[in-house]
């Protein structure tokens, strides 16, 4: 066994169990840790912002523009910095509806930016991965094709919501959802699994990195 | 690959050599791309080629890439490490290498060129085709909803249970809280929650109960106080409206999981509702929830947090029905024709995938020809 000498490891080590104390209940230890932790993020996220965004992508392009006297690269930057800044007016309750517009802006520049890829993937990606090619009864991968197509068909009726669930539209919605269900219980164990191994680095830092336990 | 190989040797045949090298526009593409072509070496030494590049005649040749064999003659200059721009005047010059990395011969040098933008992406008709489509699909509904047509969309279970969790939580006193996730505005999980959002909170303030809505982006935030100070202005009771209901609280995952698992625990809300884009926190927040007792509705379309929610929380919306709830429950005409279009090109997606495997089935026990299945790849683009 070699405690850690460091004060840092000792501090996440303190802050690690605090955390985990909250499996007991909630407590005055937990709420120390949980303020630290917002704090701190929220500290670092700005930091984060002024240094990675607003430095390179605002101030030294409009610098360089000005030294440069390129006015068009200026005005480039200038209008969507402007146009940003109108988030700040949410301070200001009476000019708070300035802040609907570069909400305005962004979501309508996504929407139609994601369009085309949002058909392509959820689309002609299904389509392509789910149509029949080839079948050939004696290959077992042309049962599973099969069975892939029975399932997407049977889950497209249970996301259907212009019909009523019922006759044959609600017995193959149900034959649906217990695809899906199957598919759910799969992920549910691969994500599992990722948690557990979130869990044992947790426990690997306490035992290798603080404790010395583990080497 | 087929495409690639067929636009390479067409463009082969039209291309002048400078030196035996060879560089030719990538079709339909954005300019950031050029096919770099030479002829193969007869060195019986060379076990490869280098490829340089000269962005300008100031710069002289830097090193593109090392190609490890002798019999590829052809590189596609698509390195983000060395970006290239539509207009950009560059040229290449190819040497071929011994395997002790000594240069033997110099292939040649090609001259200037500058790749181009194309206006239209060919290769994207399809797409195009779908995208008008659903354009028309919208439209039409909205102009039906418009002209007084009703569109009918089923009930979903989880949403019936909307009114009693908000009744529940007036009865015992007790706040509604609204997480809408991690998701950003651009996420359309977020913009179907925050259309939930507004009924609820109307239905909040009519009760006279508490909402917490807590952030986790500051955007998300921005709109989410908008609607929720809006809902509380169409329930007639601005005035019971407190900024303070809803909050940002940080753009750190775990931070923001473990602020909302804190305000579950002190404020003990009656209704939890987690409607949105959820990650690993999903199961921390449903689990915490649970453990207070509280009603919880989820709803999300990230496949991978659905099961958590399922096994946690007494009612989930699964995927779709999420953006058919925010419909379902606003009653907003645009909303209801979008999931009307939605459910019509899922209705010829259904016919297409059957009729299509059908004939495909056909195919190779019937017609055993290749002219059904050129028609299938052709649109769908299946090899």
């Amino acid at each position: 066994m070699h405690l850690s000498t460091s004060i840092w490891v000792w501090i996440a080590a303190f802050l690690t169990l605090t955390i985990y104390s909250f499996l007991y209940k909630d407590n005055p230890l937990y709420r120390f840790a949980e303020h630290v932790f917002v704090g701190a993020s929220v500290g670092w996220s700005i930091a984060i912002v002024w240094h990675m965004t607003a430095i390179p992508y605002i101030g030294i392009p409009l610098r360089d523009a000005v030294i440069q006297r390129n006015w068009p690269g200026f005005i480039y930057v200038a209008i969507p910095t402007l146009l940003g800044s109108l988030y700040f007016f949410r301070f200001f309750p009476k000019q708070s509806w300035l802040a609907r517009w570069p909400i305005a802006v962004m979501m309508g520049y996504y929407c139609g930016i994601s369009i085309s890829p949002s058909i392509e993937a959820n689309i002609f990606a299904q389509v392509q991965g789910t149509i029949l090619t080839g079948f050939n009864p004696t290959s077992l991968n042309s049962w599973w094709a099969l069975l892939l197509l029975i399932g997407v068909v049977s889950t497209l009726f249970y996301f259907f919501f212009s019909l009523k669930h019922e006759g044959f539209v609600g017995k193959t919605s149900k034959l649906g959802i217990w695809f899906v269900m199957i598919a759910f219980g799969a992920s549910f164990g691969y994500t599992v699994m990722a948690r557990v191994s979130l869990l044992i680095g947790r426990i690997q830092f306490l035992l290798h990195d603080w404790l010395g336990i583990l080497r | 690959m087929k495409t690639i190989l067929g636009s390479i040797i067409f463009l082969m045949s039209f291309s002048v050599v400078f030196g035996g090298v060879t560089v030719e526009d990538v079709p339909n593409d954005d300019g950031s791309a050029l096919y770099v072509i030479w002829n193969q070496t007869d060195n019986p030494d060379a076990s490869g080629y280098m490829v340089y590049r000269k962005d300008s005649p100031e710069t002289g040749f830097f090193i593109l890439s090392r190609i490890g064999s002798v019999a590829e003659t052809v590189y596609v200059d698509y390195d983000p490490r060395y970006p290239l721009e539509a207009g950009m005047d560059v040229s290449y010059k190819i040497v071929a290498m011994s395997q002790e990395e000594e240069e033997l011969e110099v292939m040649g040098e090609s001259s200037v060129f500058s790749s181009s933008a194309s206006f239209f992406n060919k290769t994207k008709i399809n797409t195009f085709i779908a995208t008008v489509f659903a354009f028309i699909l919208i439209v039409y509904f909205i102009n039906s909803v418009k002209k007084g047509k009703t569109l009918f969309i089923r009930k979903i279970a989880g949403l019936d249970a909307l009114d009693e969790a908000v009744g529940r939580a007036t009865e015992m006193g007790r706040p509604v809280l609204y997480v809408s996730g991690l998701g950003y505005m651009e996420d359309i999980a977020t913009v179907a929650s925050i259309n939930i959002l507004g009924p609820v909170a109307k239905k909040v303030a009519e009760y006279e109960t508490k909402i917490i809505v807590p952030n986790f982006d500051p955007i998300v935030y921005t709109v989410t106080s908008e609607v929720v100070k809006e809902a509380y202005l169409e329930a007639g009771k601005p005035d019971a409206f407190n900024p303070d209901q809803v909050f940002f609280i940080s753009e750190h995952q775990f931070a923001y999981v473990a602020a909302v698992n804190g305000i579950m625990l002190r404020e003990k809300p009656a209704t939890n509702l987690f409607l949105g884009m959820f990650y690993a926190e999903s199961l921390l927040l449903a689990e915490t929830g649970n453990s207070t007792g509280a009603i919880q509705i989820a709803g999300t379309d990230a496949v991978t947090q659905l099961p958590f929610f399922i096994t946690s929380c007494d009612y989930t919306l699964i995927g779709e029905e999420l953006y058919a709830a925010s419909a379902y429950l606003s009653k907003d005409p645009v909303l209801c024709a979008t999931i009307k279009a939605q459910d019509i090109e899922k209705g010829l997606l259904m016919i297409f995938l059957v009729s299509l495997s059908i004939l495909s089935i056909l195919n190779v026990f019937v017609f055993k020809s290749d002219i059904i299945w050129r028609f299938i790849s052709a649109f769908f683009r299946v090899e």
